[in-house]
């Protein structure tokens, strides 16, 4: 266990590095600098721009910008965003629980839904069943997250009234946040109406995040439940009179969630870039509007720690999902 | 009335060629503690059979009989809820793959317990010191601390005791034992057949052995059928089916038993079992016969009463000599 961890940390190193370069590199390839964004309309001479270039070290050469940032990074410093001088990393953690919560909502449903229609299909396999939730799947999978989005906010949002368009939560709640998480500071809050509301507000985005990695796992549980339905310890549990229901939510259920795992640790990555196009839809103040925003504005510091961060953060989910692995599957559990 | 009533038991499976017949009319009777032995070529037909009486093949399998019942119970027509009380209760099996045949998720002691708590219930402690007691009794050594092993820490024979603890948990009247030692070394082939054929006689349950091994069949078997292709073609006291095979098939069979075989190469019987496509129109084993006729090519033989055997053979062998054959005249001069 504990060099499978060793070499886990073997390849966080290189991919820290790639994730620092890229961050780096490409922010800076985008035209325009952060202070013409912050000089705006009324623009700003060459001169007085030279000089605050030089005041802020963009003047210096990129290879000096980029180690210096790294050996800040390594240090723990990722610096102050350009616009509001507040360091990066407070920035980021006062809107993390919004993405938190937004990312474990939506993961909830794609497993929740995921994995009981993959199950359903592949007990049901060639039935209309099974070619709806497929069907279902492979739609859900190809629908474009903004396409998407706007469709259910027309139904939902629009036709139905059913659910606001945009926020965590209506204007006329304001209670300080305990836990970052919108769910339960409107539980806390003793607020009437308070969490119905805050749920109303997650419900759409979270689905909407949600759709891919359920349609994903869904496809995923039903190929897994196909492979270990047919397997000999599956008949063996049939021959011990079992009632259907334990032969597949357990003995088999239980095998094929050893892949179904990976795959669903593999959908976290993707729910964050997900997350950065949901949160900007349903202006979710979470650190992925913050991150479209503050490349809107060239806060070269913000996007720069901002990847940084989230990249640490899907390589930390990643490394449990392993541990998770680890957990599920005993072979792997016993090995040394 | 046996404990086992199998009359014209025909299996057909669903395949991309068309249907593919497993079973073709099968009888047997199996009575209260006694060892059936079911031999045949790899294909004939002898685990489909066996699972269609567990009931334990797909759903979309096609089975029709005219009679199977179990204890006079009809299986057929019993529902899903009571024929699942019966199985892992008062029938088990076990199967030629012990390593596959046990949930890797699950420790040892969890997948005995399970069966037990299913149809007999009981407190947790209780359950655990009957799968205590049931892994002692097939010669689990340290059977305490084996409760919590997972398969993969498992020997093949020790996952066939497993297997075997399983089957037995609930006193079966009647265990099938489907090759259970076909994937076994040699020296522990031996000691998982005198440990079925121990508890047989402790318990006076009725043991179903299929093997494609007749020296097997000879040490542990009361009675033998023997399979071709799907079809039932000899039924027979042990002793007399030794001495004085009456089908065609099984004397050849048994000619290709090692300590009978007279030369240095061991004899096989040439040609295959005929497949889903090739099946010839008169008697199935008729292609690799050396004794088959245009009779033979023609009409299909019905399993019927030869001496003291059934044998589905238009010509069967009495002390080797095919009976009304009309080539034996010619040989005899
Ligand atoms: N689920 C299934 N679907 C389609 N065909 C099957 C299925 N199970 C078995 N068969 C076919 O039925 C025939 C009989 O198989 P069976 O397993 O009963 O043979 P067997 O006598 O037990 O042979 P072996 O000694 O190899 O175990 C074979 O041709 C096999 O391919
Ligand atoms: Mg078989």
């Amino acid at each position: 266990m504990f060099r499978f961890l060793l070499a886990r940390l073997g390849i966080l190193v290189p991919t820290f590095v790639g994730v620092t370069f890229v961050a780096f590199v490409l922010i800076r390839l985008v035209p325009g600098d952060p202070i013409e964004m912050l000089a705006g309309e009324r623009g700003i001479g060459a001169e007085r721009h030279a000089e605050l270039m030089a005041q802020y070290g963009f003047d210096r050469p990129l290879w000096y910008q980029y180690g210096s940032f790294l050996v800040n990074v390594l240090q723990g410093d990722l610096g102050q965003s350009l616009v509001t001088r507040r360091p990066v990393l407070a920035e980021f953690l006062a809107l993390f629980p919004a993405t938190v919560e937004l990312s474990l909502l939506a993961m909830l449903f794609a497993v929740l839904v995921g994995l009981p229609a993959g199950v359903l299909a592949a007990v049901r396999r060639g039935t209309f069943l099974d070619h709806a939730v497929m069907g279902a799947s492979l739609t859900g999978y190809s629908m474009p997250i903004f396409w998407w989005a706007l469709l259910l906010i027309i139904l939902f949002s629009g036709m139905l009234q059913w659910t606001p368009v945009s926020g965590r939560i209506d204007l006329l709640y304001f209670f300080e946040p305990v836990t970052g998480f919108m769910l339960i500071d409107s539980l806390l809050a003793d607020e009437p109406g308070a969490f119905a509301s805050a749920l109303r507000h997650l419900v759409l985005p979270a689905v909407v995040l949600g759709t891919i990695p359920m349609a994903v796992i869904a496809r995923q549980t039903r190929s897994a439940m196909l492979e270990v339905l047919g397997e000999d310890y599956v008949r063996t549990a049939r021959a011990k009179g079992l009632a259907p229901r334990r032969v597949v939510g357990l003995h088999a259920l239980r095998n094929a969630l050893i892949p179904v795992v990976t795959v669903i640790g593999l959908q976290v990555g993707l729910l964050f870039s997900g997350a950065i196009l949901t949160e900007t839809i349903f202006a979710w103040p979470g650190v992925g509007k913050w991150l479209i925003d503050s490349i809107a504005r060239r806060d070269y510091p913000s996007v720069q720690g901002g990847i940084v961060l989230i990249a640490g953060v899907v390589m930390l989910v990643n490394l449990l999902v392993d541990l998770l692995y680890g957990l599920v599957n005993p072979r792997i559990r016993h090995a040394r | 009335m046996a404990l086992l009533e199998i009359r014209g038991l025909t299996v057909e499976f669903r395949t991309t060629l068309g249907p593919l017949r497993a079973v073709d009319g099968l009888d047997l009777d199996v009575e209260k503690g006694e060892i059936v032995g079911i031999v045949g070529e790899s294909g004939s037909g002898k685990s489909v059979a066996m699972l269609a009486v567990m009931g334990l093949l797909p759903r979309t399998t096609t089975i029709t009989a005219e009679r199977l019942a179990f204890d006079g119970a009809d299986l057929l027509s019993l529902s899903t809820r009571r024929r699942r009380a019966l199985t892992g209760k008062a029938m088990a099996m076990i199967f030629q793959e012990p390593m596959t045949s046990l949930n890797p998720c699950f420790t040892v002691g969890f997948q005995i317990v399970e069966g037990l708590r299913q149809h007999e219930g009981g407190s947790r402690r209780a359950l655990r010191a009957r799968a205590v007691e049931l892994l002692e009794k097939v010669g689990i050594p340290a059977p305490e601390e084996r409760l919590g092993a997972f398969p993969h820490q498992l020997s093949g024979g020790m996952s066939q005791r497993v297997m075997i603890a399983m089957a037995i948990a609930c006193n079966p009247q009647l265990l099938i034992a489907d090759e259970p030692t076909t994937a076994l070394d040699v020296t522990i082939q031996a000691q998982i057949l005198d440990l079925l054929v121990e508890l047989q006689r402790e318990r006076g349950m009725a043991l179903v052995l299929i093997t494609h091994d007749m020296g097997v069949v000879a040490e542990t078997a009361h009675r033998v059928s023997v399979q071709y292709a799907g079809q039932q073609v000899e039924l027979r006291e042990v002793k007399a089916l030794f001495a004085d095979p009456r089908h065609p098939y099984t004397a050849a069979l048994l000619e290709a038993l090692p300590e009978r075989s007279s030369g240095r190469l061991l004899p096989t019987i040439k040609g295959v079992v005929p497949g889903l496509r090739d099946r010839p129109p008169g008697c199935l084993f008729e292609p690799r016969c050396r004794l088959a006729t245009a009779h033979c090519r023609a009409v299909p033989p019905p399993l019927a009463p030869a001496g003291d055997a059934l044998a589905r053979c238009h010509y069967p062998l009495f002390e080797g000599l095919p009976q009304n054959h009309p080539g034996t005249a010619e040989r005899a001069s």
